[in-house]
C-alpha cells in the first residue's frame, strides 16, 4: 500500500521507533518567539543542559513588539522583561534572533518562508499553534507547548505518536472575489472545530492547486482551527518557484538534488487516508464568522442563525452563548452588522498578497467615519514591498496608516487591543471570547471583505461598495 | 516530572463546551516568568461573575474539573496548564480535549481524562445533587469513580508509565543520544541552517 505525504515525511524523520513507545522524531527547524519560551530556557539551565542545535533554531520578536512605534518602550514591566528575555536567552545559547530594527524581522510564520527556511519534507516546530501555516510547503509543521520547546532545545527531537491522516479535496474553481480565507472558513464551518482532531490534513484538488503559496499558507494556518495537528500541501512548481533564490534555499547542484527529492514528496496514488472530506470549491462564497469559534461561520450573504436551527443540543447551547457574547440577534442580515474596527494583518493574512487585496478595495475610496483600521504587515519585508509597490499611498489616501510588523490585534498581547464591546472585522484566525481584548467582538473575514467593511462601516464585500470616485 | 497515581478530591462541573485556552488563561496574563502564580488568572474573564462555578462553594476548592466537549482547544500556550495546576487541579474530565493541550497537561502531571459524553453529564448531575461527592481519578486502575459511577479510561502506555513513575522525558530521550547522532550523520547536507546570510534581497 502506498504512503501519504505525511507518512513519508514522518518516516524520513524517525530517529527511533519502538513498540509501545511514541516515535522519536527529528526536528529540522525550531522557531522561537517571546511568549511562552522563557520557562523552557529556565528548565534547560536548571537541569544543566544546553541547546543541541542552535544552528537549527531561530528566534524572532513578533508577539509583544509595538506596531505604531517599533522602538516604543513597553509599559508593562512583566511584558518588557519577557520581550528582553528572548534576545538574552538566544544570546546565551548562540541562537540567531531577528529583533526590532532588523529588516527581515516579522511574524514567525511569515518570515520563515520569506527567508527560504522552510523546504518541502522538513519538520518544523514552534511554540505557537499556527505553525501549521508552514505545511503549505509540504513540510510537517506543528505547534508545541513550552515543555516540548525545552525538549527540542535539549535534544532536537520530539517524542510523538503519529497522528491519523485526513484528506481534504477541494474540487472546482473558486469564484472571483472568493479567497483562501473563505475556503478554510467554509471547511471549518462544515467539519467543525474538532473535525480534524488527531489528524494531519493534506489538501488536494484543483482549487488548492490554483492557490498561490500565500493562499496555501492561509489555508494551512487555520487548519489548526479544525483541531488538526498539521495541514499540508504537496510541493509543486509554485512551491519551487517561491523558494528559488531565497536566502536559505539551496543553490546550484544542491538545488537540483533537492528538487529531485522534493518531487517525490506527494501522496502515492494508492495511499489510504483515515478520513476523507470533499468540498466543491465553486460553491464557496465569501464567509464571515458570527460566533465565538472559527466554525461558527456563514456566507456573508446569509443571516445570523437561530440557535434553534442546530439539531445538536450542545451546538445549540454554544450558539446561544456565542450570540449573547457577540450581541447579535438571530435573523439579522450579516451585512447589517456594523463594525467600528478593522484589523488587516496576522500570520493568516499579513502577507503581500493580502495587502494588495486590501489596497485594491481601498484604492480611490475612504474609510467610513468612526471606523478605525489597524493595518499591520506580517513582516517588515512585506512592509517594504508594500511601500515599493506604492500601496502605502493608497492606504494613506483612504485614511489608513501602514504600521510596522507584528502579531498586533490578532494576539492582542501588546498595546494593540480592543475595548469591551468593540466590534471588529478581522483577517486574523480566532474569534474566541476576549481574543482581541476583554469583551471585544470579532468577525473573521478575508482581507478584501475587511477592506470593504472598513469603507462601508458594516460587514460588506467589495461588490457591495459604490463605484469609486476619480480613479484615474 | 510530577507523578500521578491516584487522586481523590472535590470536583467542579464546568457546563461549557469548547473551552479554548484563551478562556483558560487570556493572553495578557502570559507574561509570568515562572509556572507559579498563574492560578490567580485562571478563567480570568469569567471569574468576575459571582455565579461562575469556581467562585461558588464547595467548587472553589475543586481539584478535579468536569468539563464539556473540546476542552483546551486553540492556542498552544502551556500557561493554560500552569493556571490549572497552580490553582490546584490534578485532573480534567471531558469527552474530548485539544491535542496540544493534552500533551502540555501530561508534561505537568495534570491528567486529561477522556470519558464518554453521557458520563460527563452523569457527573455534572451528581455534582448538582450532591456537590461534595468525592471524585477519584485512578491512573493505576485506569478508572474514574464517583458515587455509583465507574468509568474506565485509557492513557497512552508510555505516558502512563512516565506519569506513574514521574520520569523526566528529556532525560529519557537523551538516553538515546547515539540514535540522534546517527540520524544527524545521515541528514542531507542541503538542509538549511538558521545563521544569517549576507545575500538577503
Amino acid at each position: 500500500m502506498g504512503q501519504t505525504l505525511a507518512e513519508k515525511v514522518w518516516r524520513s524523520h524517525l530517529v527511533r521507533s519502538a513498540p509501545g513507545e511514541p516515535d522519536l522524531l527529528y526536528v529540522d527547524l525550531h522557531l522561537l518567539h517571546e511568549v511562552n519560551t522563557p520557562i523552557a530556557f529556565d528548565g534547560l539551565r536548571a537541569a544543566g543542559r544546553t541547546v543541541r542545535r542552535p544552528d537549527l533554531t531561530l528566534g524572532t520578536e513578533d508577539h509583544l513588539v509595538p506596531t505604531v512605534d517599533l522602538f516604543q518602550r513597553i509599559e508593562d514591566p512583566a511584558m518588557r522583561r519577557q520581550a528582553a528575555l528572548l534576545a538574552e536567552n538566544c544570546a546565551e545559547f548562540g541562537i540567531e534572533v531577528y529583533r526590532a530594527g532588523d529588516r527581515q524581522r516579522g511574524i514567525v510564520h511569515v518570515i520563515a518562508p520569506e527567508l527560504g527556511l522552510v523546504h518541502p519534507g522538513m519538520t518544523v516546530v514552534c511554540c505557537d499553534s499556527h505553525t501549521t501555516t508552514l505545511g503549505a510547503f509540504g513540510a510537517l509543521a506543528f505547534g508545541i507547548g513550552t515543555s516540548q520547546v525545552e525538549h527540542v532545545l535539549a535534544t532536537q527531537t520530539l517524542p510523538m505518536t503519529r497522528p491519523r491522516t485526513m484528506r481534504v479535496t477541494v474540487t472546482g474553481t473558486l469564484a472571483d472575489g472568493v479567497y483562501a480565507k473563505d475556503l478554510i472558513l467554509a471547511l471549518i464551518a462544515r467539519i467543525g472545530t474538532a473535525g480534524a482532531q488527531g489528524h494531519i490534513v493534506e489538501y488536494q484538488g484543483s482549487a488548492i492547486d490554483a492557490l498561490s503559496m500565500e493562499g496555501r499558507m492561509t489555508v494551512c494556518n487555520m487548519t489548526v482551527e479544525a483541531g488538526s495537528r498539521a495541514g499540508m500541501v504537496a510541493p509543486d512548481e509554485k512551491t519551487f518557484a517561491y523558494l528559488e533564490g531565497r536566502p536559505h534555499a539551496p543553490a546550484g547542484d544542491a538545488w537540483e538534488a533537492e528538487l529531485a527529492y522534493w518531487r517525490t514528496l506527494r501522496s502515492d496514488e494508492d495511499a489510504v487516508f483515515d478520513k476523507e472530506v470533499v468540498l466543491d470549491g465553486s460553491t464557496i462564497a465569501p464567509y464571515v464568522t458570527w460566533g465565538t469559534n472559527p466554525g461558527q461561520a456563514a456566507p456573508l450573504d446569509g443571516v445570523v442563525p437561530h440557535p434553534s436551527s442546530f439539531a445538536d443540543p450542545q451546538e445549540r447551547a454554544a450558539a446561544e452563548r456565542a450570540l449573547g457574547y457577540m450581541a447579535l440577534e438571530p435573523g439579522t442580515s450579516l451585512r447589517d452588522v456594523e463594525i467600528d474596527t478593522v484589523f488587516i494583518g496576522s500570520c493568516t493574512n499579513g502577507r503581500i498578497e493580502d495587502l494588495r487585496a486590501a489596497a485594491d478595495v481601498l484604492r480611490g475610496r475612504k474609510v467610513a467615519d468612526g471606523v478605525e483600521v489597524v493595518l499591520v504587515p506580517g513582516s517588515d519585508t512585506v512592509r517594504a514591498q508594500a511601500v515599493e509597490e506604492g500601496l502605502d499611498e493608497v492606504f494613506t489616501a483612504a485614511g489608513v496608516r501602514l504600521r510596522t510588523a507584528g502579531c498586533s490585534l490578532c494576539a492582542a498581547v501588546n498595546e494593540d487591543r480592543l475595548r469591551p464591546g468593540q466590534r471588529a472585522a478581522s483577517t486574523s484566525n480566532r474569534n474566541f471570547e476576549g481574543r482581541q481584548g476583554k469583551g471585544a467582538r470579532t468577525h473573521i473575514v478575508a482581507p478584501a471583505v475587511a477592506a470593504a467593511s472598513a469603507v462601508a462601516g458594516h460587514l460588506a464585500s467589495p461588490a457591495d461598495l459604490a463605484p469609486r470616485k476619480d480613479i484615474g | 516530572m510530577r507523578t500521578f497515581t491516584v487522586h481523590t478530591g472535590q470536583a467542579a462541573p464546568l457546563r461549557i463546551d469548547n473551552v479554548d485556552t484563551d478562556q483558560i488563561i487570556p493572553v495578557r496574563f502570559l507574561t509570568r516568568l515562572t509556572k507559579a502564580g498563574y492560578g490567580q488568572d485562571l478563567f480570568a474573564d469569567w471569574r468576575d461573575d459571582p455565579e461562575f462555578v469556581l467562585n461558588r462553594e464547595p467548587f472553589d476548592s475543586a481539584t478535579v474539573l468536569v468539563a464539556g466537549r473540546d476542552f483546551g482547544t486553540g492556542s498552544s500556550r502551556e500557561g493554560a496548564v500552569y493556571a490549572l495546576t497552580d490553582w490546584g487541579f490534578r485532573a480534567i474530565i471531558a469527552p474530548r480535549f485539544g491535542d496540544i493541550f493534552t500533551g502540555n497537561a501530561y508534561q505537568n502531571g495534570l491528567l486529561p481524562v477522556v470519558v464518554p459524553e453521557d458520563v460527563v453529564v452523569r457527573l455534572w448531575d451528581l455534582l448538582d445533587r450532591e456537590p461534595t461527592t468525592p471524585v477519584t481519578v485512578d491512573l493505576e486502575a485506569g478508572e474514574v469513580r464517583a458515587g455509583d459511577i465507574r468509568q474506565r479510561f485509557s492513557v497512552p502506555a508510555e505516558t502512563r508509565r512516565r506519569l506513574l513513575a514521574g520520569l523526566d522525558e528529556i532525560g529519557n530521550t537523551l538516553d538515546h543520544l547515539d540514535a540522534i547522532e546517527a540520524y544527524e550523520a545521515g541528514r542531507r547536507a542541503a538542509l538549511p541552517t538558521t545563521g544569517r546570510i549576507a545575500r538577503l534581497s
